[in-house]
């Protein structure tokens, strides 16, 4: 066992851009057995050239992913997908149009076996706006946006830039603590959905370039690795690259701690963890980061491992 | 073969003959109520001298619990009320978390295996002057055994520290709304909702889906049944797979199975279309004691938990708003294919802003898919407004409102969740009927106790556990109130040609009294004696306690 499997939820209301999402992740899986799972069946349609089998409650992918519905008993799945062999690499879970996305992390952690990983709002850049505003589902809307971790704004080439900046200040307003992604047909690159390219993290050694945003993403994302060879604070550096001037939707790294232990950090737009390494002896350190270019801010990223090390001599 | 009976007086809420001495029955179905004289012309019969003494009443109808309640009964009971079990054995309620204590270590003794787990249901720590309970509390049961506690809204499971170990629950760092911490950083055992009670659910006894219902729970439901002079139980809702399905025709069919279950499919797992396809499919394999084919769908949560969708100004405490568990998309996209479809939809609504967005939906529903006689119904209903009982009137719709809220949380609606005004006009049972809206009345059992003469009792008194009339002007009479639990509730669940009245051509269901509900007075209504039922003609005492 290398330590909790990963959860990612994916929220947001009817119509975002989920079930898009989750066929771009399937088709940009880059070697990762990911687990997906639904709340029914019928409101996904995975791509059918996707599907390798299928059965009444588990679609098997290519590339070794899986779908599974939950109906009306997520833990009850979550557990049982926890038993498989092989175990999956990361666990998504696509929420219903009205659930609270972080409440359902939160359960999923509620298992010993699953850590979070982060919260994903998906909003449509066209509607979002007059869905906070509906009689009825305007609180749910905005409280599903105040939950997330990184908010995916899909379909802005549907929106003009005039709007498309109101729509970001309006955006800073409802989720303050969240990143911004933009997006157009939900393509969000695997590695800000997942935070790495390949499970050689997990393994334990990572090495300069480990996460590598797809060619078509290279053009709206910019990363970056750093091989700091001294030990820091490194609870301190993921709170300082969690700020919005870093401008990163995603870091992951192994650092050499204060208290001379190696340390996983990882970091998913707000929110981040920093545990113990899960292996015996020597490895290399060091953090790769991922931000949207334009926002990814070197120097502040470059600053904050400066403090960091300076606070832990 | 002609049986007729002879009563003391028959209340047969049939209109043009009110009352009677006696029915004849002719296979399971009612040739007709009368005098014998009357009765006699339809040729040979046995008279039957059994009820001589009794009264009887069209057989009960309870428009909305949970065969559950049968289930549960396999646990420790720990209610705070005195409770009736299904061999009629009367639990006294306990009075505090010692009591709770001492009832579940009384359970345990009973087990030889010193590592069993004891499961407790109904635990209303609401009535022990604010004192949660806690892990600690229930370790005093047991350490070695895992122990939970299921409370009476069935949406918080307490549990001891063995049980959290086994769910790997009892650790630091556990973030969650629903698993409050104790000043150690560890869980206090208190596990709120579905998703925070399930790790630990299993341990202790509660099986995965402690919704579903067995065998062994319709069997102990069905006996409940007849002592409370209940012969058709709707019970909403469960997901009926073809296992549950065929389970449930097996039992229900057995020659001495007493009582009519309509058991309604709930909206999950399916999408509208798939959801309206498998209802009728479940409706042509009804049979006589097991009606399938209606459909509920949960739109909001409870008040009490505070996850009902409250209208501006929202909770009296000023808690946030509740929480929608159906967009209106798919809302409305299932009401209209079922309007076309001719299947029945009930919605869960408790709170006023929930139950508007299922009158806007059925509105447009209905616009595109006009149907007469449709009667769907809200269920529950509780915060509904005059303006919206005369918008269900004016869509055809039914509602099934829930009184026993004001005998076991009036005084905290009252105090806490909705304040006096709303409290007072919850569950508005004489605006309904002033509005011409078909009304029925419900325990949803196991949440309160089934029993249609103990609801009718809270819809004409609207009295709280503490006492307080909890708005008189909605209180109804006495016969209003017994219509609505026979042929009201048959309306709703659309069996009123079939039950709900003691007249000829319907079945030969009738509830078996000691006492008569209409001579005992208004405040005596919950004391009524039930002797037992017939049930399609079959006659079912309810055996003594033992």
């Amino acid at each position: 066992m290398t330590g909790p499997l990963p959860v990612t939820v994916v929220g947001g209301y009817l119509g975002a851009g989920k079930t898009t999402l989750v066929n771009h992740l399937l088709r940009n899986a880059q070697g990762l057995r990911i687990a997906i799972l639904v709340n029914d069946f019928g409101a996904l349609a995975i791509d059918a050239d996707l599907i390798e089998a299928r059965s009444e409650d588990l679609i098997s992918i290519a590339g070794g992913c899986i779908c599974c519905s939950f109906g009306s008993d997520l833990m009850g799945a979550l557990m049982k997908l926890a038993q498989r062999d092989p175990a999956p690499d990361h666990v998504l879970i696509e929420t219903s149009g009205v659930a609270m996305p972080d409440v359902v992390a939160r359960s999923a952690a509620l298992i010993p076996a699953y850590a979070i990983d982060s919260v994903v709002v998906l909003a449509d850049a066209e509607t979002v706006r007059a869905r906070a505003a509906d009689r009825y589902m305007g609180d749910t809307i905005t409280r599903q946006l105040d939950a997330a971790d990184l908010v995916v704004l899909n379909r802005t080439d549907l929106v003009a830039a005039a709007e498309l900046e109101a729509l970001r200040r309006w955006m800073a307003r409802e989720a303050p603590r969240a990143r911004l992604i933009e997006a157009v047909r939900a393509e969000v690159p695997a590695e800000a959905m997942f935070g790495y390219s390949h499970p050689a993290v997990g393994s334990g050694t990572l090495a300069s370039g480990a996460i590598r945003p797809a060619e078509d993403a290279a053009a709206r994302y910019e990363s970056a690795s750093f091989l700091p060879d001294r030990p820091m604070d490194v609870e301190a550096l993921a709170r300082a690259l969690a700020r919005p001037e870093c401008g990163l939707v995603r870091a992951k790294g192994v650092l050499c701690d204060a208290d001379g232990l190696l340390k996983t950090l990882h970091l998913a737009g707000a929110r981040f963890e920093v545990r113990p390494f899960p292996h015996a002896g020597a490895a290399a350190t060091g953090i790769a980061c991922i931000g949207l270019r334009g926002r990814f801010n070197r120097a502040a990223i470059e600053d904050a491992l400066a403090r960091a090390a300076a606070a832990a001599r | 073969m002609t049986t007729i009976y002879r009563a003391k007086r028959i209340l047969t809420m049939n209109p043009a003959r009110p009352q009677a001495t006696h029915v004849a029955v002719r296979d399971g179905r009612i040739l007709g109520a009368g005098s014998l004289d009357e009765l006699k012309g339809w040729g040979d019969y046995t008279l039957d001298e059994r009820f001589a003494g009794r009264i009887l009443m069209p057989g009960l109808v309870e428009g909305h619990s949970h065969t559950m309640e049968g289930t549960f009964w396999r646990y420790a009971y720990v209610g705070y009320f005195d409770r009736t079990d299904p061999d009629g054995r009367v639990w006294p309620g306990v009075g505090s978390i010692d009591a709770v204590v001492e009832r579940l270590k009384e359970a345990g003794a009973k087990l030889a295996d010193a590592e069993a787990p004891i499961a407790g249901w109904s635990l209303d720590p609401i009535y022990f002057g604010g004192r949660r309970c806690t892990r600690h509390d229930l370790d005093r049961v047991s350490t070695t055994r895992a122990i939970g506690v299921l409370h009476a809204s069935a949406h918080i499971l307490n549990v001891n520290s063995r049980a959290l170990e086994l769910a790997g629950l009892l650790r630091r760092g556990v973030d969650h709304p629903g698993v409050p911490l104790g000043e150690d950083g560890l869980p206090t055992g208190e596990l709120k909702g579905p998703e925070a009670m399930m790790p630990a659910g299993p341990h202790v006894g509660f099986d995965r889906d402690i919704l579903a219902c067995d065998e062994l729970g319709l069997r102990y439901f069905a006996r409940l049944c007849v002592r409370k002079g209940v012969t058709t139980a709707a019970d909403l809702a469960s997901l009926l797979p073809p296992d549950a399905v065929d389970m449930m025709q097996r039992v229900t069919g057995e020659a001495d199975f007493p009582v009519r279950v309509v058991s309604l499919r709930r909206m999950l797992n399916l999408a509208p279309k798939d959801l309206i396809a498998r209802a009728k499919e479940l409706a042509e394999a009804s049979s006589d004691r097991l009606r399938l084919g209606i459909v509920k769908i949960v739109v909001d949560g409870s008040i009490q938990g505070f996850s009902a969708r409250l209208s501006w100004p929202g909770y009296f405490n000023g808690a946030p708003n509740g929480l929608w568990y159906v967009t209106p998309e798919e809302l409305r996209a299932a009401l209209a294919l079922a309007l076309e479809h001719g299947v029945q939809i009930h919605t869960h609504t408790n709170g006023d802003e929930a139950t508007e967005l299922v009158l806007d939906c059925m509105e447009e529903a209905l616009a595109r898919h006009p149907a007469r006689d449709h009667r769907f119904t809200i269920q529950h209903g509780q915060l509904a407004t005059a303006a919206q009982f005369r918008r269900m009137k004016a869509l055809g719709m039914c509602v099934n409102l829930f009184p026993n809220h004001h005998f076991y949380w009036g005084d905290q609606h009252y105090s806490t969740t909705v304040g006096p005004e709303r409290a007072e006009r919850m569950n508005a049972c004489a605006t309904a009927l002033a509005n011409g809206v078909p009304l029925a009345i419900h325990s949803d059992a196991p949440v309160t106790p089934l029993g249609p003469l103990f609801t009718a009792w809270c819809a004409v008194n609207r009295l709280t556990a503490s006492g307080r009339t909890l708005g008189s002007e909605e209180r109804i009479g006495v016969g209003d109130a017994l219509r609505t639990i026979t042929l009201g509730a048959a309306y709703t669940l659309k069996l009123d040609q079939e039950i709900g009245s003691i007249e000829c051509g319907k079945r030969a269901d009738f509830a078996v009294l000691e006492d008569d509900p209409a001579e005992i007075g208004p405040g005596r209504l919950k004391d009524v004696r039930v002797w037992g039922t017939v049930q399609g003609g079959r006659v079912f005492p309810a055996p003594p306690a033992p």
